[in-house]
């Protein structure tokens, strides 16, 4: 709940929404205060200034009856704020009631009100309101209920919408399961999570029911002398409006204010809601963490190794946060050479996936990259021209993501999207490219690639996109293909189609692959090498054949014993690491795996180890790694279900 | 008694046009103090099959009992719990966890609210959290405190039936071992009835007494864990076995097989005959004369099959070195002997 209280607190520290708070607030109390202070004034008859222009006495001058229209202008708050807030509560509370119903309803009495309040959404508001008011009949209490249920459709259709986005939520349907009733859940689970963008609509309605009542005042169907709103003074100020403007002006004045203020108040509680972003502040980018616990670039030259196609010294990712910057990739070097399959796998919140998003330049700002050295293809990526790097990422570089079908454009043919890459890059004409397109997905396997490139990314399945988004990658001449978590969505026998295609798009075009995954045996049933992450730092580096037989750093080797594959034993407690990754902004002083390591010393809590060579194409940071005897010295160390977090 | 039966189960979801069948006639029971484990791909409507024992699907013929009993016919059951797959979604935000295990408790079996506070510090207890987390809000845990929360809040209903639906599938792999086995534990001490849905065949293995898999709304084989894993006789199951990420194959070399690149069906127009024959690799795609696969539906005649599988050709289904199987066994037995020897580097000290 207090944080609840923060959030609104948080409404008045913006310029919109201090000034709207403050201008809310003396509306408020001007309605309360008015009437006690100048009803009096407001109400006294001056004969001897019957229509008269603003004067020292009169500000803004008298009515037909000699009465202070300053003073009813204030006066008349009250009554336009106090009709306005109830006809918004009578059309938040049909609405609401309308809105959420069919959550609570039978389903066919439930799709009625629907039906019903899509038909009445339809009308336009105020003539629903006319509408009403002749029903109701002309005066303060027909206007009153004419407002409120011409604003109810919306609010119904608002509250609908949400109420029906929540109740599909797990919650929901585990409260269901639980045994509580359709009103309970209602209650308890549907409208708190509606409340607020609810409410920030209330508010903005009082606004919008204000400015109506003032019309329908205006129009003489509202408020009927001797009672008198801000719309009967503009009315009645309008009659005379050639002798005394300012008789029509303060109404008109007062009525614009008070509604900016409800509509200003509603807008900025809403961007405070998070219904809408607002950006952060933020400070001066961090200077690049000194390199000196980053060790030599593996330099395979000598062993005869083929030229880089990435390389990546001292490389850093840094956001900017609520307390400064917090950099989520601390120092990450490593090589990937041509044709070399090079596997990423750590935990989530490793680093791996911005390790190698950063590789291919997708670091969206505020995000900051900086590194010693990042070379694609022989290329900086830090300070070639853009021009020139488009080309050449958009031909050499293929990227493959986790949800295939956030990665196509919904709207445009799987043909014509591949199409693009050449058209773009290749300069092929539209015939030459679609072509193309269909020859590439046939290299990738989609059957009837003629017809499938016709066809839209919700008509291929799962892995038929996977492979389409390969075939992209393959529209150029691809060194390096990236590919983060690309089988994390898909079942096991798809992956395994993915993950060969993926192996035989290697062994064809010689391309370099980099798999992020962050399940290490995928990793290993698929790549020559991996490099395994932890808390922003490679932490292990290391050929696949040695990974079973000689992993010397505990995390890789607690990584390894985690996962239950079709040899765990089913009657021992699976292995688990206790604790949980550091934040990146709270990383202790020494190694970051340190807390939850079976091995800590006095060592390791105080320096942080440095990435250190330990064989040709073996680097481990540990200041004691395991020896490679031991099969799984981590697992004396298992800790039973018991383990708390 | 707390047996778990799924008597014929049908889902149909929309009209007869553009309808779908996600659950087809489904026949499965858990037994009293049993682990069964559901495997299949995503469609193969293994979610909706639980998602009807606790009413959240619609059941279009055929019956669920619990413990003998219809379990539409009770209201208020909470005999019957339900843990799902994202602890992100399944806790109310705003709801302190304590209130969300609170609610879940039956009304009247813990009057007071000190009693109830009581036995929410004892859940936790239970699922390895410090009661004092009780006031705090889903946001300021953890994804595997959050599937703890959940899992207490299953056990609040003291149920006799737990259906656990992809509890671990969007953990990481370090919380995920710590998850399995508390839920190990837990169905052990309270000697709890299991129906534990996953797609990974590895974590089904690790708890699960009894595998059934499940392919396009129907169960196409089921066993015993160690039989079904050590002698699959459906070629899906041996399909999925073999896929399933182990140390001790690679990805490195391209695929033999003909049928590899085979896309899944449709779920609104499944195949005729065997669903699986598009797929198949001992199916009519490589035997051209086995036809009887694309016209006879298996499911009739396989309550007779070992493993009461869904597939004409069970006995001739063993592989063959050239079937891309890998290790071949000899056929027609299902005798302990001859089945250590199917693929010994599987099965370690564990079975």
């Amino acid at each position: 709940m207090r944080r609840r209280r923060e959030k609104w607190l948080a409404l008045t520290r913006t310029p919109v929404g201090a000034v709207s708070t403050v201008l809310v607030l003396a509306v408020l109390a001007l309605a309360i205060l008015g009437p006690v202070l100048w009803g009096h004034r407001a109400s006294v008859v001056d004969t001897d200034a019957i229509s008269r222009g603003p004067s020292d006495t009169h500000w803004m001058g008298t009515d037909g009856l000699g009465r202070d229209i300053f003073y009813r202008v204030l006066v008349a708050t009250r009554l336009s704020v106090e009709l306005a807030l109830l006809a918004t509560a009578i059309g938040v509370v049909a609405g609401t009631v309308l809105g959420t119903a069919p959550s609570v309803l039978p389903r066919w009495a439930g799709r009625l009100v629907a039906a019903i309040v899509n038909i009445a959404v339809a009308f336009p508001g105020l003539l629903l309101a006319l509408f009403f008011a002749v029903i109701f009949g002309v005066g303060t209490k027909g206007a009153v209920l004419a407002i409120g249920f011409a604003t109810a459709p919306a609010f119904a259709r608002l509250a609908q919408t949400m109420a029906a986005g929540v109740a599909g939520r797990d919650y929901v349907a585990a409260a269901r399961v639980a045994g509580v009733g359709r009103f309970r859940v209602l209650v308890r689970h549907i409208l708190p999570n509606i409340g607020d963008p609810l409410v920030v609509n209330a508010t903005i309605g009082a606004g919008d029911a204000l400015l109506s009542f003032a019309a329908l005042s205006f129009l003489g169907i509202g408020v009927q002398a001797p009672s008198y709103d801000w719309g009967r003074l503009l009315g009645e100020g309008l009659d005379r409006i050639y002798i005394n403007p300012a008789a029509a002006l303060a109404p008109g004045v007062a009525v614009v204010i008070a509604g900016l203020a409800f509509n200003l108040f509603g807008e900025s509680a809403a961007a405070v809601i998070g219904l809408r972003a607002h950006s952060a502040r933020i400070g001066l980018r961090p200077a690049l963490l000194p390199r000196e616990d980053v060790p030599d670039r593996d330099d395979g030259a000598d062993a005869g190794l083929s030229a880089p196609v990435l390389a990546v010294q001292n490389l850093q990712v840094a956001f900017p946060g609520r307390d400064g910057w917090t950099t989520p990739v601390r120092g990450v070097t490593f090589t990937v050479r041509a044709g070399e399959a090079v596997g990423v796998v750590g935990e989530s919140g490793s680093g791996k996936s911005l390790t190698v998003l950063a590789a291919a330049r997708l670091i969206e700002r505020p995000g900051q990259v900086s590194a010693d050295q990042l070379e694609f293809a022989g290329t900086s990526l830090l300070n070639t021209p853009e021009r020139e790097l488009r080309s050449l990422l958009g031909t050499s570089l293929a990227m493959v993501f986790q949800d295939p079908m956030t990665s196509f454009n919904p709207t445009l043919r799987v043909g014509r999207q591949l199409a693009e890459v050449s058209e773009q890059h290749q300069g092929l004409g539209r015939r030459a490219a679609f072509a193309r397109a269909v020859d590439r997905l046939r290299a990738v396997q989609v059957p009837a690639a003629q017809r499938r490139a016709r066809q839209y990314p919700h008509e291929f399945s799962g892995g038929m996109r996977q492979r389409a988004m390969i075939g992209m990658g393959l529209m150029g001449d691809p060194r390096l293909v990236i590919a983060d978590e690309p089988t994390t969505a898909l079942d096991v026998t798809v992956q395994r189609q993915v993950l060969r295609l993926l192996a035989r798009v290697r062994a064809d075009t010689q391309a370099a692959i980099l798999l992020i995954s962050h399940d290490i045996t995928v990793v290993a049933q698929t790549c020559d090498r991996i490099l395994v992450m932890y808390a922003g730092r490679i932490v292990e580096d290391l050929p696949t054949a040695e990974l079973y037989t000689s992993s010397r750093h505990p995390y890789t080797r607690a990584l390894l014993d985690a996962v239950p594959d079709l040899d765990t034993d089913r009657h021992a407690p699976l292995t688990v690491i206790p604790g949980r990754p550091p934040e990146p902004g709270q990383l202790p002083a020494g190694c970051a795996f340190a807390p939850r390591c079976p091995f800590t010393d006095e060592r390791c809590r105080e320096n942080d180890p440095a990435l250190a060579r330990i064989g040709t194409a073996h680097r481990v940071a540990c200041w004691h790694p395991l020896a490679t005897e031991t099969e799984h010295p981590v697992r004396e160390v298992a800790v039973a279900g018991g383990a708390r977090e | 008694m707390s047996e778990l039966v799924f008597d014929a189960v049908s889902v149909r979801y929309g009209n007869r046009r553009t309808g779908l069948t996600a659950v087809d006639g489904v026949s499965l029971t858990v037994p009293s103090g049993q682990v069964v484990g559901l495997v299949g791909e995503s469609g193969s409507g293994k979610s909706t099959l639980a998602r009807a024992a606790v009413g959240l699907a619609p059941i279009s013929s055929g019956r669920v009992l619990l413990a003998g009993t219809d379990v539409r016919r009770r209201t208020r059951n909470r005999h019957l719990q339900m843990v799902f797959q994202d602890p992100y979604s399944s806790l109310d935000p705003r709801m302190s966890i304590g209130e969300s295990i609170t609610e879940a408790m039956p009304r009247g079996a813990h009057p007071g609210r000190g009693a109830r506070r009581e036995e929410v510090a004892r859940l936790l207890e239970l699922v390895a959290l410090d009661p004092d987390r009780a006031p705090m809000l889903p946001g300021q845990l953890s994804g595997g405190q959050r599937q703890r929360v959940a899992l207490a809040r299953a056990l609040a209903g003291q149920p006799r039936v737990v259906i656990a639906d992809e509890i671990t599938s969007s953990l990481d792999v370090a919380v995920q071992g710590a998850v399995l086995n508390l839920v190990r534990d837990l169905q052990r001490q309270l000697r709890l009835s299991m129906l534990f849905i996953s797609h990974n065949l590895a974590v089904v293995r690790y708890l699960s007494d009894v595998i059934a898999v499940m392919y396009l709304g129907r169960i196409v084989e089921s066993g015993p864990t160690e039989q079904v894993l050590a002698d699959p006789q459906h070629p899906y199951t041996r399909d999925l076995l073999e896929a399933a990420p182990s140390r001790h194959t690679t990805l490195l070399t391209a695929d033999p097989s003909a049928v590899a690149d085979a896309e899944p069906p449709d779920p609104h127009a499944p195949p005729a005959g065997c669903r699986y024959h598009p797929r198949c690799a001992i199916g009519p795609l490589v035997h051209s004369e086995r036809d009887v696969c694309t016209t006879t539906d298996p499911a009739d005649g396989a309550a007779e099959r070992p493993h009461n599988a869904a597939c004409h050709f069970v006995l001739s289904a063993r592989p063959t070195p050239g079937d891309g199987f890998g290790p071949s066994a000899p056929g027609g037995s299902t005798s302990n002997a001859e089945v250590s020897t199917v693929t010994p580097d599987r099965r370690g000290g564990a079975l």
